[in-house]
C-alpha cells in the first residue's frame, strides 16, 4: 500500500477517480506478495505494482474498465490461463488481482 | 470514508484491517476492523460480519493478510483481508556495543530504533547515526511514556541489573511483542528469581527470550545483532514455535 500511497493521497486531493487492483492470492511462485497494489488514475497515471511486470498491461486496461462502468472484477493470471502466451507469469506462478474503483 | 479512515489509522501508526469481497454477493463490499473501534462498513450479512471481524483481528495480530471462504445464506463468498499493522518499532535498552549493529540492522529491515541508556556518554548521536530516538533516562522511567504495543520487540542489552531488570518488568507489563535479554544462562536465572520476588509469575517470566538471539554461535557484535534479529523475525513471522520445537531457541 505504501508505494502507492502518495498517488492515491494527490489524486484524491484533485478529486479525479481511480481505481486501485490487489493481489489477492498467489499459488506457486509469484514475484508479489497478497495486499500488493497497483493504481491507475482516470487521468492514466499508474503506479505500484501486482507482478514483476508480466500483468501490468491487462491490469492497467482492467483499471481503465472499472473506471467506466464502476464494476468491480477478480482477475486470474496464469500460466494455465489461454492468453498465457500473451500476459502469463513467467515465475510459472498464478495471481488473483480484484480490480476496484476506489470509491468507498 | 472508509478509506479516509483507513488512510488515518496508517497515518497514525494505528493497527487496521480492511475486508473486502472479492468473489459471492455484494463483491466489493467493505468492512474495516480497527481493535478497540467499532467496524466500518459492512459485507452486506450481519453474521459474516460478525465472524470476519473475529478472524481479521487474529489476521491482523499475526501481521497477515489473506482470502478465506465463507459460507452465507446467499451463497459462497471470499474475503479478503488485507492487514495494516503499524510499523516495527525495536527498543533497545543499553547503548551498548551491540547496540550500535543492531540499531543500524533494524533500519535495514524497516524497524523503527529507539535506543534507552542513562548514561549520556554511550546514548550519543554519533554512535547511533541511524536510530530515530536517542533516549538519555533511566529505563523505568523512559519505557512507560514510549509506545508499547503488539508491534515493539525489546532489546535488553546493558549487562548491568540496576538497568536490565527494571526494563525486562516494565515490558513484561505491556502487550509487547517480544523482550529478549541479554545473558549467559547464570545471569537469566538470577534475574527471573529477582523478578520472581518482584512479583512476576512463572508464566510472565516464561516470555522473556533469554539469553537473547538465535544460537548461531556468534561471536563479535555484528552477528549477536544478527542472531537477535533472526529471533525478533521468527517472533514476528510466526516462525518461532517451530524453531522452539527443532531445539533451536533456548530459554
Amino acid at each position: 500500500m505504501h508505494d502507492v500511497l502518495p498517488l492515491i493521497d494527490q489524486s484524491r486531493a484533485q478529486g479525479e477517480p481511480l481505481a486501485v487492483a490487489t493481489v489477492v492470492r498467489t499459488y506457486g511462485s509469484a514475484p508479489r506478495q497478497v495486499g500488493s497494489k497497483m493504481v491507475v488514475t482516470q487521468g492514466g497515471a499508474m503506479a505500484g505494482s501486482v507482478s514483476g511486470g508480466c500483468v501490468e498491461g491487462a491490469v492497467f486496461e482492467e483499471c481503465r474498465r472499472t473506471l467506466k462502468t464502476g464494476q468491480p472484477k477478480l482477475l486470474t493470471f496464469g500460466v494455465s490461463n489461454e492468453q498465457a502466451w500473451e500476459v502469463g507469469l513467467a515465475c510459472g506462478g498464478t495471481i488473483e488481482v480484484f480490480v476496484e474503483r476506489l470509491d468507498w | 470514508m472508509i478509506f479516509d479512515t483507513l488512510r488515518q489509522a496508517i497515518a497514525t501508526e494505528q493497527p487496521a484491517a480492511l475486508a473486502t469481497v472479492v468473489a459471492g454477493e455484494q463483491l466489493g463490499a467493505k468492512l474495516l476492523i480497527r481493535p478497540r473501534s467499532d467496524p466500518l462498513g459492512s459485507l452486506g450479512d450481519a453474521g459474516l460480519d460478525t465472524q470476519v471481524v473475529a478472524d481479521a483481528l487474529a489476521m491482523l495480530d499475526a501481521e497477515q493478510s489473506s482470502v478465506r471462504d465463507y459460507s452465507i445464506a446467499a451463497g459462497a463468498v471470499s474475503v479478503l483481508v488485507e492487514s495494516y499493522p503499524p510499523p516495527p518499532h525495536l527498543l533497545i535498552v543499553g547503548a551498548v556495543h551491540t547496540a550500535i549493529p543492531l540499531s543500524s540492522c533494524a533500519k535495514q529491515l524497516g524497524f523503527r530504533v529507539t535506543v534507552v541508556d542513562p548514561r549520556a556518554a554511550f546514548a550519543t548521536r554519533e554512535r547511533f547515526p541511524d536510530a530515530d530516538e536517542l533516549v538519555i533516562e533511566w529505563p523505568d522511567e523512559a519505557l512507560p511514556s514510549l509506545r508499547l504495543d503488539r508491534s515493539t520487540y525489546v532489546a535488553v542489552l546493558t549487562h548491568d541489573p540496576k538497568l536490565d531488570d527494571p526494563a525486562v518488568r516494565i515490558a513484561l507489563a505491556y502487550p509487547v511483542r517480544y523482550v529478549g535479554a541479554i545473558g549467559s544462562p547464570k545471569t537469566q536465572a538470577a534475574r527471573r528469581q529477582a523478578l520472581r520476588e518482584a512479583g512476576l509469575s512463572d508464566e510472565v517470566l516464561a516470555q522473556i527470550y533469554g539469553p537473547i538471539g538465535l544460537p548461531l554461535g556468534s561471536k563479535t557484535p555484528a552477528e549477536i545483532a544478527i542472531s537477535i534479529l533472526a529471533e525478533m523475525i521468527a517472533v514476528r513471522r510466526g516462525k518461532i514455535g517451530e524453531l522452539r520445537v527443532a531445539g533451536a531457541v533456548g530459554r
